[in-house]
């Protein structure tokens, strides 16, 4: 964890320009992901978690989606820059993404193990029956039972959990150095959730693969992340180890995102709701985005946008009362 | 000890709703002909519990456990095969349509997809006041525009939105029109189908505490099925858990989280990280299921979970476990863990 950042993202800023509007989906995102570890990026619909996770993958169709300003480095290199053709041969071998659908993500008219035999086809690196051999192999890595076999069905003939494992062999195919998860357990039931958050994680440290973990879930970061970095209307509004930041937030939004979650372990008081929803990014509120539905709003937050505040070492927060919220929360 | 979340407590009265050996099956053609038959879907199979006045019971259990089916059964949008649901003694199964009118009017429903449980054509105003077009004698026509407005404003909206449209508004308030309408006919029981599942965590918290304070207020009975347990957990008094179509194990909020007897409750407890960030938190253990749950065109013999189970032995292939009751906690299992508490 003490190497160069494998992955840096700067003032990221994305718009989608429709017709009328221009909706501000990520306003100046930054964050470093270093090798190895597993950074969970933390936010409700419409926070532009997955936004930019598909910005880094480039899979961000333009129009309507432009990249407005900032830079996303990996191991040094301006990604956002390179040709498409040259990126290609970073997609699977560098960076590889797992998708929540992995009905919509797989392709339903060919074999399971085609399509993963494809891959190494498609890259130059096996072909025929070596291929094929290689998509067995990784069915099996990833726990799929008789993977021989089942390397011949469609993917309508496996569960969603059997589908999820599918998805994740094909990511890590290839053996990238970074691995983004979209969501990866949000459409699968608890019990198989954790075989398959158990899976990502022995696969990541078995090749010390750095991981980005995108969800809405408090538990499944708290579990599994070493970092986090919490989204709010298109911006990190807080960074920091899992453990200080869900453990002491300094950022008003953290505290209510908290402090609106249910718990199955000891059953807390009344929950106290965040008022309102979240803004219309086409939209977004003067000053700080969360000023109309934050408990400790002032004049300040309605007019200036907050500037980012470090914390506590390795840790910030983009809140005009930051020491406040990390003292009384 | 089980009572923290309302101000009134489920009493020993008669129960409101007693279900009892409800099994709902469908039956599957194969591919090719509609005609014949090839197999029968057992969704929900001997399924009993009972609902006191004013009392939350949640439902929860994984997706194909039969607990949405189990509440359109209730509200007779599907037929149940076989069993009974005796609502204030009558059987909702049985009744005449004349009668289920009348059962209907006190029994009310919440959907999960608030987009698709509100009709786009109507206003705000138009949807609240449906359920007295259907029982006209319940308010009259005069008295509705002003109870419109007062609902709207008891599920935290405001008088004016009820000339709108359900498109102008977001999930979560469109989820509060759903629960407005619902209590419109001030029903004793409603039966809420996975109502926050769709919507955002801080939004969800919006929607519970409302769901709350209108038990508070107007002492409605829930059946409250979801699959987030923590969910549950802060909803109910008691909790069943079901899963391929039984209940394993039903009992107070506290005896089935904190002391879970059926092996699947407790790896389905377990499977959920708990919210500890302390420095010094422990990697969580979890009870990995082997496999997924089996299908309920075909599920195994006996105890449905004994496939995953890895406390099963040959006892669990014979006999079905039934339901057994200990200090009102049930649980249906040959090898329950620990001891009934208290």
């Amino acid at each position: 964890m003490s190497s160069a950042p494998i992955l840096e993202v700067e003032n990221l800023q994305i718009e989608f320009r429709t017709g009328r509007d221009t909706v501000h989906a990520v306003n100046g995102v930054s964050f470093q992901v270093e090798s190895g570890e597993t950074a969970a990026i933390l936010g409700e619909s419409g926070s532009g978690k997955s936004v930019t996770a598909s910005a880094i993958m480039r899979l961000l169709q333009s129009p309507p989606a432009f990249v407005a300003g900032g830079s996303i480095r990996f191991k040094g290199q301006d990604i956002l820059s390179l040709p498409i053709s040259q990126w290609r041969d970073y997609c699977g071998r560098e960076i590889a993404m797992v998708f929540q659908d992995a009905l919509t993500s797989l392709n339903p008219v060919f074999s399971v193990g085609w399509q993963i035999a494809e891959l190494f086809k498609a890259h130059g690196i096996a072909k025929g029956r070596e291929a094929d051999n290689r998509a067995i192999e990784l069915l099996e890595r990833v726990g799929i039972p008789d993977p021989a076999s089942r390397a011949k069905d469609y993917t309508h003939q496996f569960s969603g959990g059997m589908r999820q494992r599918v998805m994740i062999a094909m990511a890590i195919a290839l053996g990238p150095d970074l691995l983004i998860a979209d969501e990866p357990t949000t459409a699968l039931d608890v019990t198989v959730q954790a075989q398959i958050m158990e899976l990502l994680e022995s696969l990541r440290q078995d090749s010390n693969m750095a991981m980005i973990l995108i969800t809405h879930d408090l538990s499944v970061v708290a579990d599994v992340a070493d970092n986090v970095a919490v989204m709010y209307a298109g911006r990190v509004v807080e960074r920091g180890p899992v453990a200080d930041v869900l453990g002491r937030p300094a950022h008003a939004y953290t505290l209510a995102l908290l402090d609106s979650v249910p718990q199955a372990r000891g059953k807390g008081s009344k929950l106290r709701p965040i008022v309102g929803s979240p803004p219309d990014l086409a939209r977004i509120p003067k000053g700080c985005a969360f000023n109309p539905r934050c408990r400790f709003a002032s004049d300040l937050c309605r007019n200036e946008t907050p500037p980012i505040v470090e914390v506590t070492p390795g840790r910030t927060a983009e809140c005009h009362h930051a020491e406040q919220v990390f003292n009384d929360g | 000890m089980m009572v923290e979340n309302s101000s009134i407590s489920p009493t020993d009265d008669q129960p409101i709703l007693e279900v009892r050996e409800l099994a709902k099956h469908f039956e599957i053609g194969s591919g090719l002909s509609f005609k014949r038959k090839t197999g029968v879907v057992k969704a929900v199979d001997g399924v009993s519990f009972s609902l006191r006045p004013g009392e939350t019971l949640g439902l929860v259990g994984e997706s194909g456990c039969g607990k949405s089916t189990v509440a359109r059964t209730l509200l007779r949008l599907e037929e149940a095969t076989s069993g009974s649901a005796l609502f204030h003694g009558e059987d909702i199964f049985k009744a005449t349509p004349q009668e289920l009118k009348s059962i209907r009017r006190r029994l009310q429903v919440i959907f999960q997809d608030p987009y698709a449980s509100l009709n786009p054509r109507m206003t705000v105003e138009e949807i609240i006041s449906e359920p007295w077009v259907i029982h006209p004698d319940a308010l009259p026509a005069s008295e509705r525009p002003d109870k419109v407005r007062a609902l709207l404003e008891n599920v935290g909206l405001r008088r004016e939105h009820a000339e709108r449209y359900p498109h102008e508004f977001s999930g979560g308030q469109r989820q509060r029109i759903g629960i407005a309408r619902a209590i419109a006919l001030d029903p004793e029981v409603l039966i809420c189908d996975e109502p926050v599942s769709a919507l955002d965590v801080s939004v969800q918290a919006q929607v519970i505490n409302l769901l709350m304070e209108i038990q508070e207020r107007l002492g409605i009975a829930y059946v409250f099925i979801a699959h987030d347990l923590s969910v549950v957990r802060h909803m109910s008094h008691r909790v069943a858990v079901m899963y391929l179509g039984r209940i394993v194990e039903i009992g107070t909020e506290e005896q089935v989280y904190n002391h879970p007897r059926h092996p699947y409750t407790k790896a389905l407890l377990s499977a959920e990280a708990p919210l500890d960030f302390s420095k010094d938190r422990k990697k969580h253990q979890r009870i990995i299921l082997e496999g997924e749950v089996p299908s309920p065109s075909n599920p195994p013999s006996g105890c449905r979970f004994r496939s995953r189970c890895w406390k099963a032995q040959e006892v669990c292939a014979g006999e079905a476990p039934p339901l057994e009751y200990v200090n009102n906690h049930a649980v249906a299992c040959y090898f329950p863990e620990d001891s009934p508490a208290g």
